[in-house]
């Protein structure tokens, strides 16, 4: 046997089970001549199959693909990738060509959710990327491309304990980096997931119930089928048609849907009497008890908090386009769960998921909305039904209807207060869910409960999950204890509070606002507040000045200085975009978000009537990004949106005096105002 | 179905299509100019804006015939010859988007805004790009954008 024998590798590799590597090496030109390395990078967890798998593509013609299962949705995981593959692999960010969300190639990274693509996949990249490059160094050819085609004979053994790249040696990443291929976004030519078209394609609509809940008692599909070019279908609860055009797709649906015969299903329950509504829908509860916080010695508070239900309301709404060939199926469609959409897929049509294909072109925007697939199962039986592939975009009335919500909560939290200290706590959320639950300041005696309640309206994942619901009651209260004890809600936070980076935070935002003197002034119509937390590993504080206008009561956010550390930051540009996204998001559910509903319907569902912010509803925005080089990087897409409302209903009550308990706060406003 | 005839990024069109439907479909569906978005449908948001004789119009509550005689730039019209426009090349030098869905809409609003008032002030930007929405939202960045777009487009003047 000769060095370079093939079989000889696959020996070593049997030999050498503790290596953190398991190469399988692959010769498909699906991306161009080259060579495919497919590298484990957990061990342990490989073992039982279940490893995080990156997969490199060495190209002839110099590129380097990645290749992973996560997915761009404006969050900047492209770039993420791109740069740290460049940096381990010590080729220029031109030379990376990165693959997303293809489940025919990459592998099943999961979903993209939770800021799971910095902590955990960007490790993985990096490693496969060091551990191909100290191939590269062993083999002793020049360049990647050389050894892609010498004919992929990988002699040498194969690295353990890569190093990485130490950040003090880093040149890509580190500093901010723009979006590869972003000039299609400028130039009209990027194609997002409603984007996409095939030959023979038709564009369908699906016909919706009347009400949630109602089910589908008859309906002729005559008066559709009537029209010209037109597909419909019925097939259980599903009914759609699909058309040469969209208009006509839907004027098809509207023929057929007026004379369907519904179930009523006219549910009570409203966004007037929801918070009673739950609290009489009880589920179970997790209740974590530490002491004795119903026996604390010294004056008991006690507040409810409430916040409404509210959309994701991404600008691209749910879209896919399905195509059926030879009994496979393909998807293009926006989501961060590929592969779950996948299984989604081949269980609704009982196919091999082998058979199925899913595409996940970078999307427009997601927000924790797009962990689900419907439009592509709903694109898919139209497809099949007319034998032609079958774009679906669902409208934006749809989307407001029938995607999911960010959870409503109501809270409930008391405390007891002796010597200008808390010495018991209590903090129970009834439904939004438990994401933050726990006090991140130092507390003797506490109880911690997440209630599940039946939720009237479908409940699903949003930027930061419940913490946005937890940090805002938890710091709003801590704002009244402090007003309780006669104490700076500054100093009476840093009192409470042990984790040196919370109060990192808090004190740089505190200082670059001016705090110490702002909070002293008195101006008529003005409120400065406070609000600091911890989700997912990174710490986030701001300071916010609201303005109330004298004759209508609104809240303008006039200025917010926020400070946030996230780790080692990777890419600052984006961090920086990640971070305003965050703030003006949250000022949306803050200020006037609120899905309302009635008779099972959402009853503002259109932009007209659910207010998003726009550009009048800018603050002046300051940033206080701490750098951490001695930490890991932390994912940053959802942490930084904890501060703003808790930060904005202190200033309220600084101008105002009163407190300001619900979100958004335009309701809470109102009701002041009507009584 | 009655025909309409008008120009679309300076080519002549002429589609057959009923007179209640929207332009942005015609653009996007007939034509397979697919760099104009949709959003809402409700001419609340902006990411279908196409300029219309110049004007920014919301091509979702457009009706073709509305369109008839008339010359539309959509995104893929707007850079010509000599490459992308000042506000392309400035939303590429900010990275004024994150998931650029709404940034065609926001290229073209914007466009027209510096066709009005060369050099806008902050205040001028945001009251005249409010009809747009970023859910991203990267208004802050969109806002420097615009302000480099217009040095852009006094250099590009000043050296013609
Ligand atoms: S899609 Fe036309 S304004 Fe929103
Ligand atoms: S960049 Fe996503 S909507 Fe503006």
């Amino acid at each position: 046997m000769t060095e370079s024998d093939p079989r000889q590798e696959l020996d070593r590799f049997e030999l050498r089970e503790a290596d953190p590597y398991h190469f399988e090496l692959d010769r498909r030109e699906f991306l161009g001549a080259g060579l495919l390395l497919t590298l484990f990078v957990a061990p342990e967890a490989a073992a039982q199959g279940s490893g995080i798998e990156a997969r490199l593509h060495l190209g002839e013609d110099g590129t380097v693909t990645v290749l992973s299962g996560k997915i761009e949705e404006g969050q900047g995981a492209r770039a993420e990738i791109a740069m740290a593959a460049a940096e381990e692999l010590g080729v220029t960010l031109a030379e990376v060509r990165v693959v997303l969300g293809d489940t025919g190639r990459v592998p099943n990274d999961g979903i993209t959710a939770g800021s799971r693509t910095t902590p955990s996949t960007i490790p993985a990249v990096r490693r496969a990327c060091a551990a191909a490059r100290s191939i590269l160094t062993q083999s002793g050819h020049k360049s990647y491309a050389e050894m892609a085609k010498s004919g992929a004979k990988i002699a040498g053994s194969t690295p353990e304990n890569v190093a990485l790249k130490p950040v003090p040696e880093w040149r890509i990443l580190g500093k901010s980096q723009p979006r590869p291929d972003s000039e299609g976004l400028v130039t009209g030519e990027h194609k997002f997931p409603s984007d996409i078209r095939r030959p023979g394609m038709l564009y369908g609509a699906v016909l919706r119930p009347p009400s949630y809940g109602a089910k589908l008692e008859s309906l002729d599909l005559a008066p559709a089928r009537k029209m010209a070019g037109v597909v419909a279908v019925r097939d259980g609860e599903f009914a759609g048609c699909a058309a040469p055009t969209s208009f006509e797709a839907r004027q098809a649906v509207e023929a057929m849907g007026g004379g369907a015969r519904w179930s009523s299903s006219k549910s009570a329950t409203s966004s007037e009497n929801l918070y009673e509504y739950l609290k009489r829908h009880q589920g179970r509860v997790r209740d974590n008890l530490k002491g004795e916080p119903a026996a604390a010695a010294g004056k008991r508070l006690k507040a409810e908090y409430r916040c409404a239900y509210i959309q994701h309301a991404p600008m691209e709404p749910r879209a896919a386009v399905a195509e059926w060939e030879d009994g496979r199926l393909t998807v293009w469609t926006g989501t961060s769960n590929p592969f779950s959409v996948r299984d989604a897929l081949a269980r609704a049509f009982s196919l091999n998921p082998a058979l199925v294909r899913v595409f996940v072109p970078d999307f427009g925007g997601g927000f924790g909305g797009k962990h689900t697939g419907e439009a592509a199962i709903e694109a898919a039986r139209l497809a099949k039904e007319a034998g032609k592939p079958v774009s679906l975009r669902w409208t934006r009335a749809e989307e407001f209807a029938w995607a999911y919500f960010r959870p409503a909560a109501l809270i409930e939290v008391e405390a007891a207060l002796e010597g200008g200290r808390i010495t018991g706590w209590d903090f129970a959320n009834f439904n939004s869910g438990a994401a933050a639950l726990e006090s991140p300041y130092r507390l003797a005696h506490t109880r911690h409960r997440y209630v599940e309640c039946e939720s009237p309206l479908r409940p699903g994942s949003y930027r930061a999950l419940a913490s946005t619901a937890n940090n805002f009651a938890r710091e709003a209260f801590m704002d009244e204890l402090a007003a309780e004890a006669g104490q700076d809600p500054l100093e009476f936070r840093l009192a409470h509070l042990e984790n040196e980076r919370i109060r990192a935070v808090l004190e740089a935002a505190a200082e670059r606002f001016g705090w110490r003197k702002r909070v002293a002034e008195k101006r008529p119509g003005r409120g400065v507040g406070l609000a600091c937390g911890t989700e997912k590993n990174s710490v986030v504080a701001a300071c916010a000045e609201v303005e109330i206008d004298a004759k209508t009561g609104a809240v303008r956010l006039v200025e917010i200085v926020q400070a946030y550390e996230c780790g080692k930051i990777l890419n600052p540009g984006n961090l920086r975009q990640q971070v305003e996204g965050c703030i003006l998001m949250g000022l949306g559910a803050a200020l006037r978000e609120r899905i309302e509903f009635a008779g099972g319907q959402v009853t503002n569902g259109s932009f007209a009537r659910y207010r998003v912010p726009r550009f009048a509803d800018v603050p002046k925005i300051e940033l206080v990004l701490l750098d951490r080089p001695d930490l890991e990087p932390i994912g940053a897409g959802e942490t930084p949106i904890l501060v703003v409302a808790p930060a904005m209903a202190n200033a309220y009550f600084h101008a105002t005096g009163q407190r300001a308990r619900t979100l958004p706060l335009a309701a809470e406003t109102a009701q002041v105002r009507r009584g | 179905m009655p025909v309409y005839r008008f120009t679309v990024n300076g080519r002549p069109h002429s589609v057959d299509a009923p007179a209640s439907r929207p332009l942005l479909e015609v653009l996007r569906e007939d034509l397979d100019l697919t760099g104009t978005k949709y959003g809402c449908g409700e001419g609340q948001c902006r990411a279908c804006t196409v300029l219309i004789d110049g004007r920014p119009s919301a091509s979702c509550v457009t009706p073709v015939r509305n369109a008839a005689g008339r010359n539309v730039t959509t995104i893929e019209g707007l850079a010509g010859a000599g490459g992308l426009t000042p506000v392309q090349r400035a939303f590429l030098e900010q990275q004024a988007f994150q998931c650029g869905y709404c940034t065609p809409g926001m290229v073209l609003g914007a466009a027209a805004l510096l066709e009005r008032t060369p050099s806008p002030s902050e205040e001028q930007i945001r009251e005249g790009l409010n009809g747009h929405i970023c859910r991203c939202t990267g208004y802050p960045r969109i806002v420097e954008a615009v302000q480099l777009a217009a040095r852009l487009s006094k250099e590009a003047k000043s050296d013609d």
